[in-house]
């Protein structure tokens, strides 16, 4: 499984909580049979994956789904994300619903202007889940690639911020010490 | 489990405590010093951008511990939700060795001298407890400099003319200056301010044996790597340890401020590493967590003599809770101002801090830390999308042409701004949490929105084609600079300590952090929390020994 590969340390801490949140084993536990997420189902991260796609769209540079977004968010929400998969749960249902009444189509399967106008429109509890979407979805493309999002630092390049830090910049040189 | 008798036990090795274990240590006391948190290294917190101890979504990286230590927060509508370390609103500043110390952004203010007699220069605004400190500038100036000294500060205030008469000047020079500096210095002088390099609790030279900072990008919020930054945990908390007079205790959360039967304070029960409750005797007891976490303390301590908590016979431990109300503005360039030389924040301005029309007090103004790129996704001006291609054009155009400028301004106390003790959520040891509300004086909202005038103008006069501002919120600000819970004063009937930081009512109890400010300044506190830390622990040091009075 793949939430073995996790480190031990947040492994422990996932483990630790998990006593305490029994919903938590629940949750996980049904309907993500041959997924390849940790916490969504395959048709989850379907859906995740064009909302994020829609909040950092690919242009001359990649979008969410390139980077990655969808399993940054799906490790967090076994991690420092889990008081949040009942959100994630029912607000993807939630705005798959509304795709299937308003164009007949799963999100995923509409055009980009249908995604848009649809997201835009979304309002009480739909609303708050997509913020918080849009949130977690900023961390995963702008936020450190260690976490599973960002890859190869793509944001970090097209914003320009070197990926190696230039260090030992200071003009004062004192080679005796040799400290640095 | 009990353990030998000591001098003096302290609750909390942050900024106040280090100080004081290290002063009493150094005179001859025998010192216990306990900490909830780890000791940590640079290698534990490693420089990760969304988890760190300004930007927290992912967690934090210097404690307190997410799982175990919830409080409770009451909005400005009465509405109140459990909130953990990492999430918005919980104040959090640090659970480890140097508490904030560690990780902080080191500006290293000495606070000015009218901002210890608010009330003389302002008189009292309706609805407000404004005070003046029962202390002169002129009474801790020496102390700063002993901070200054022993811990390090680096920064040159000589072109700053409002600073308070002192003797020496900083121990070290100011760090090589980035592109921000440049851009904002000419047009500061421009607009006849007086910019200046900020004094920065950050060695830009070897000093106390350790090396310069090496000027990286990520440095507020996150440990330095090269031991760069000046905390207590590798100044004043070593050295007294060195003493042989000091033992620290991590992993230690004190439970309660343990008194006899004549109210005399006779040392802290806590609970250890492996969460057994010890007990820690002590002839004198130093309480140091924090302002809400000393407050809490406090108010956690009672007994049949003191139903309501110690030190609060009249009810003001935990009231009087302050931080800054941040504010300022952001300015976009049509040419690059990112360099990423760190730490970001380097020249600052004390034009505003008083003497502003009308209005209460003010803030330094400064220019901001290195912003990480995911703390600039929310920093799109209004008009920009919050997401989709607009957001993402935003990003891109903008992430290395903009300059922010921010300032503390000084905040009017409320005594309806508190911290108190809540009756349901208990934390992992069955102890009430802190239990947050209130919010800001209509004044300290006034001088706000003027600070972001300034700081607007500043950067128009520095060439941004675009400039917008950004006010803080209403809300009780606490956070980071948290201050005032236990009020330093000469009336024991509208304060808690006295000006020696001792506590009204008990001859043995102290409280020695940022807890005592009778207002906190248009500053970042650090510095002014260690000079009073090094002022009180003297005055104790010498009444041990039968000199003082
Ligand atoms: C990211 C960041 C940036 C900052 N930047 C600046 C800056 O640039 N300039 C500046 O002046 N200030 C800055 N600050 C603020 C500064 O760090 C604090 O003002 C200062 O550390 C407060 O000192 P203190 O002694 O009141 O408390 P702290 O330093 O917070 O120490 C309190 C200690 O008590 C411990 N404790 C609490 N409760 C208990 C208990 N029950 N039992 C045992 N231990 C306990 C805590 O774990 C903590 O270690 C910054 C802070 C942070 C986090
Ligand atoms: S900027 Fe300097 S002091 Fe700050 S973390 Fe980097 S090296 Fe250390």
């Amino acid at each position: 499984m793949d939430h073995l590969k996790i480190n031990s340390w947040r492994r422990r801490r996932f483990l630790r909580i998990a006593g305490t949140a029994t919903a938590c084993g629940v949750l996980t536990s049904c309907a993500r049979e041959n997924s390849p997420w940790r916490f969504l189902t395959t048709a989850e991260g379907r859906t995740l994956d064009a909302i994020c796609e829609q909040i950092i769209p690919t242009d001359q540079t990649p979008g969410a789904a390139w980077a990655g977004v969808v399993n940054f968010i799906d490790r967090q929400l076994m991690g420092p994300y889990r008081r949040q998969q009942t959100a994630y749960r029912s607000g993807l249902r939630e705005i798959d619903q509304a795709a299937v009444s308003k164009f007949g189509k799963d999100f995923a399967a509409l055009d980009t202007g249908q995604q848009t106008a649809l997201l835009q429109a979304l309002e009480g509890g739909a609303k708050r889940f997509f913020s918080t979407v849009i949130a977690h979805t900023m961390q995963g493309y702008y936020g450190d690639p260690r976490h599973g999002g960002n890859r190869d630092a793509v944001s970090w390049r097209m914003l320009g911020v070197p990926v190696i830090p230039i260090r030992g910049r200071n003009r004062y040189e004192f080679p005796k010490q040799g400290a640095r | 489990m009990a353990f030998k008798h000591v001098n003096a036990v302290i609750v909390g090795a942050g900024a106040g405590g280090g100080v004081a274990a290290k002063e009493l240590a150094a005179g001859g006391l025998s010192v216990v010093l306990l900490e909830r948190g780890k000791w940590y290294s640079a290698a534990d917190c490693r420089k990760d951008d969304l988890r760190n101890q300004r930007t927290s979504p992912l967690g934090n990286n210097s404690g307190p511990d997410e799982a175990r230590n919830p409080r409770v927060v009451v909005d400005l509508n009465g509405q109140e939700r459990v909130v953990l370390p990492s999430e918005g609103g919980y104040s959090n500043n640090a659970g480890c060795v140097g508490g904030g110390t560690l990780t902080y952004g080191a500006q290293a203010w000495r606070f000015q001298e009218k901002d210890f007699r608010m009330a003389t220069t302002y008189g009292v605004p309706e609805g407000s407890t404004l005070s003046d400190w029962p202390i002169s500038y002129a009474e801790l100036e020496p102390y700063y400099e002993k901070a200054e000294y022993e811990i390090g500060v680096s920064g040159d205030v000589s072109t700053d003319p409002f600073h308070g008469p002192r003797r020496k000047p900083l121990p070290m020079p100011p760090l090589p200056v980035g592109r921000e500096h440049t851009i904002l210095k000419p047009a500061a002088q421009r607009l006849g301010l007086h910019p200046f390099d900020i004094p920065m609790l950050r060695n830009s030279v070897p000093y106390g044996g350790r090396p310069p900072c090496m000027q990286c990008r990520w440095c507020v919020g996150f440990v330095c790597e090269v031991n760069a930054k000046c905390g207590t945990q590798n100044t004043s908390i070593p050295a007294a340890l060195a003493t042989g007079n000091c033992e620290l205790r991590t992993g230690c959360m004190a439970r309660e401020v343990l008194t006899d039967a004549r109210g005399r304070a006779t040392g802290v029960a806590y609970y250890d590493a492996d969460d057994r409750l010890c007990e820690q005797t002590a002839d004198i007891v130093i309480v140091s967590s924090a302002a809400v976490e000393s407050a809490r303390l406090l108010l956690n301590s009672k007994s049949q003599m003191y139903p309501a908590g110690l030190g609060n016979r009249y009810g003001w431990v935990g009231r009087n809770f302050q931080g800054h109300s941040y504010s300022g503005a952001w300015g976009l360039f049509d040419f690059e101002t990112y360099d990423d030389i760190g730490p970001g924040a380097s020249i600052a301005v004390c034009d505003y801090n008083h003497g502003n029309p009308g209005l209460i007090g003010g803030a330094m103004l400064a220019n901001e830390f290195i912003r990480l790129p995911y703390q600039f996704v929310s920093v799109a001006p209004p008009g920009v999308a919050q997401w989709g291609r607009g957001h993402k054009d935003f990003m891109r155009q903008w992430y290395r042409r903009s300059i922010a400028i921010q300032g503390p301004t000084q905040e009017i106390p409320i005594a309806d701004s508190r911290v108190e003790v809540d009756a349901k959520v208990k934390d992992f040891w069955g102890l009430p949490v802190a239990r947050l509300s209130g919010g800001k004086h209509p004044k300290t909202m006034e001088t706000s929105a003027a600070m972001t005038d300034k700081a607007e103008a500043w950067l128009k006069a520095a060439g941004a084609i675009r400039t917008w501002k950004k006010l803080s919120g209403k809300g009780t600000s606490g956070g980071q600079h948290q201050a005032g819970t236990c009020r330093m004063g000469d009336d024991p009937r509208v304060s808690v300590v006295d000006k020696y930081c001792r506590v009204h009512d008990h001859d043995n109890l102290y409280v020695i952090d940022g807890s005592v400010h009778v207002t906190n300044g248009g500053f970042n506190p650090a510095l002014t929390i260690m000079a009073i830390a090094y002022y009180a622990a003297e005055r104790i040091v010498k009444g041990r020994k039968g000199r003082g009075v």
